[in-house]
């Protein structure tokens, strides 16, 4: 039988946060013993959260030093909690903080490690993971017989662990730092302003913008200023997630003009992100695989471009509209701004 | 303060991104159809560190760069062919597989063998750069193991700027979660840099930079040994293409209002 370790940090309210309940429910899908593992600056009122998940035993790591999202800290708390709880297979959530270090504590614990997994199930009566290769395109199922197995789980892959609070019995382990964990220290994070922020993760709607938006229009000019109005008006009046394709992000780097707003964050697909949004609206992008890839975890999508015949009307669209990008999201805004104002 | 870096760069080659890829089942666990026909490129992310360790080298005098590479050497040196002209760097290469199915954690220990061999290496002044996630594994767990089996502690992903400060530390900018950034001061090197996007436009081809890289590229490529990397105790139980394609409507020739009022009502539905 496995001793199943979920691993999770603490987020500055002292709580868990959505991805870490969603490895806890995966974790406890598997069956076997189960471990918590946690860490912060106190973990207490964290194991009280999920006191009621049937764990065995709780573990932590817990003081000042390990708030901050420092691999060398993080990594040695990870690796302590691990070996106090004598686990086989281990997992997180794979939020940045632990994809900075989890394959570094796999190789400290001499085991393995699998990264943003998709799901996890049994197979024969033993754990086994889905994940995607080169770059979403095609999808494995696969087992190992090492141990400790470290399982990196995406967030939104599963339905969070909802159970009863109580009073969890916290088991304290302890890590000694010394001055050569502390060589780095985080001094903050910059986002832009919040009216700036245009990335945003839970977003019904990931809005796309292609290229096309700052090429030459049908009157032979560029419309760049026009383009940035639709945009950022149809972003505050539906909320939706902005990302770009490459090749619109990269025009700054050729001298064009640009979306002033857009920088590689944004950027969808082969060298970007995959987001999870259960609709996505492409607009001036050709639709071809390397920016498509990214669109691999949204559910509905529809595209506008010029092109009838673009990479979104070869089975990766549910609707291609053929038109004028321009024209048709300067009616859709003043459709959305009037049914705003009803 | 300055300090002249040795900046090691990790990164295999991958099939071009326009390629159509599909699985098959070897003799040996999954691979791609025709792998050794696919045209290949250097994997982006790893492109982006070499040019970010180009810049920072041609910044602080004394620096350079080498580029440490697993990938079938035939293959590896027609995408040299491309590459060499854009940065300055020495190639260190291992004549091994480029698979996304090979293990991680086999593909680290060779890279950091081969890092240690590196004449002169000084670790006081190493900097390990490499791509962040891969385009093959894309499993974001080479660096850290090689980083770990190099001693080094100090790790960064998804990095998209290093700033040297005047005292020797480096300010380094790593993407977190929702678009933003985590700030970080690092005391100086040894350090790993997973890089991401990075902040500097692909350079130029530059012949003159090829020809000098070129000289050492074809030594380098002689002398590539070779390795072993598979995936020892992993069993795939299916490596399959995504299902589902989706039966395209397409609306031609309709009026940009009714578009709009359709697209309207499947927002906001």
């Amino acid at each position: 039988m496995e001793t199943i370790l979920v691993l999770a940090h603490v987020e500055a309210d002292g709580l868990l946060a959505k991805p870490a309940l969603e490895a806890l429910a995966a974790a406890k899908s598997l069956g076997g013993t189960l471990v918590l593992g946690l860490i912060g600056a106190d973990v207490q009122p964290a194991a009280n959260k999920i006191a009621g998940c049937g764990a065995a035993k709780f573990v932590g790591v817990a003081g000042a030093d390990f708030t901050q999202a420092r691999y060398a800290t993080d990594a040695a708390a990870a690796a302590a909690i691990a070996k106090a709880a004598g686990a086989t297979v281990i997992i997180a959530p794979h939020t940045s903080r632990w994809g900075r270090v989890l394959a570094g504590v796999a190789q400290r614990l001499g085991g393995r490690v699998d990264t943003h997994v998709t799901a996890v199930s049994l197979v024969n009566g033993a754990p086994a993971v889905t994940r995607w290769y080169y770059r979403q395109r095609m999808e494995a199922v696969l087992q190992r017989v090492q141990r400790p197995w470290l399982i990196a789980l995406d967030p939104g892959c599963v339905a969070p662990w909802q159970g009863e609070t109580g009073t969890a019995t916290l088991e304290a382990v302890a890590v000694n730092l010394t001055d050569a964990h502390k060589r780095t220290t985080v001094t903050g994070v910059r986002a832009p302003k919040a009216e700036e922020q245009t990335i945003r993760p839970d977003a019904k709607l990931l809005f796309v913008a292609g290229a096309g938006w700052t090429k030459k229009q049908a009157d032979g000019q560029t419309h760049v200023e026009e383009a940035e109005k639709l945009i950022l008006d149809f972003l505050k009046l539906t909320g939706a997630s902005l990302g770009s394709s490459k090749s619109l992000v990269d025009i700054s780097g050729e001298g064009q003009a640009v979306l002033p707003f857009m920088t590689h964050l944004n950027q969808i697909g082969q060298t970007g992100s995959t987001p999870r949004h259960p609709k996505g609206l492409s607009t001036c992008c050709h639709g071809e695989e390397p920016h498509t890839v990214g669109w691999r975890f949204i559910n509905e999508r529809r595209a506008i471009s010029l092109d009838p015949n673009c990479g979104w009307a070869r089975g990766k669209a549910d609707v291609l509209y053929a038109a004028d990008a321009f024209q048709v999201m300067a009616k859709v805004n003043e459709l959305l701004a009037a049914k705003k104002s009803v | 303060m300055s300090i002249a870096y040795q900046i090691v760069v990790c990164g295999s080659i991958v099939p071009d991104p326009l390629q159509t890829l599909e699985p098959v089942s070897g003799h040996a666990g999954p691979a791609l159809k025709n792998e050794m026909m696919l045209p290949a490129v250097l994997d982006p992310w790893v492109s982006h560190a070499l040019f970010e360790a180009a810049h920072l080298a041609k910044s602080t005098p004394g620096s350079k760069v080498w580029l440490v590479s697993i990938a079938p050497k035939a293959k590896l040196q027609q995408v040299m062919m491309t590459i060499a002209q854009k940065a300055p760097f020495e190639l260190v290469a291992v004549d091994g597989p480029s698979s996304g199915f090979t293990e991680a954690a086999e593909a680290a220990g060779t890279l950091a063998d081969a890092i240690k061999a590196i004449p002169g290496l000084d670790m006081k002044r190493v900097l390990v750069f490499g791509g962040w996630e891969s385009a093959s594994r894309g499993a974001g767990a080479t660096m850290q193991m090689v980083g770990e089996r190099l001693g080094i502690t100090d790790q960064f992903q998804g990095v998209d700027k290093l700033t040297v400060n005047a005292d020797g530390s480096l300010e380094i900018l790593e993407r977190i979660e929702g678009g933003k950034h985590q700030v970080s001061k690092c005391a100086g090197p040894p350090a790993v840099l997973g890089w991401a996007t990075g902040s500097l436009p692909e350079p130029p081809n530059n012949p003159q930079i090829g020809m000098a890289n070129m000289r050492a590229i074809m030594p380098a490529l002689q002398r590539a040994k070779p390795a072993k990397i598979a995936a020892e105790g992993v069993t795939f139980a299916s490596v399959t293409l995504p299902k589902q394609l989706r039966e395209t409507k397409i609306v031609k020739d309709a009026p940009p209002d009714e578009i709009a009022r359709e697209i309207v009502a499947w927002v906001t539905g």
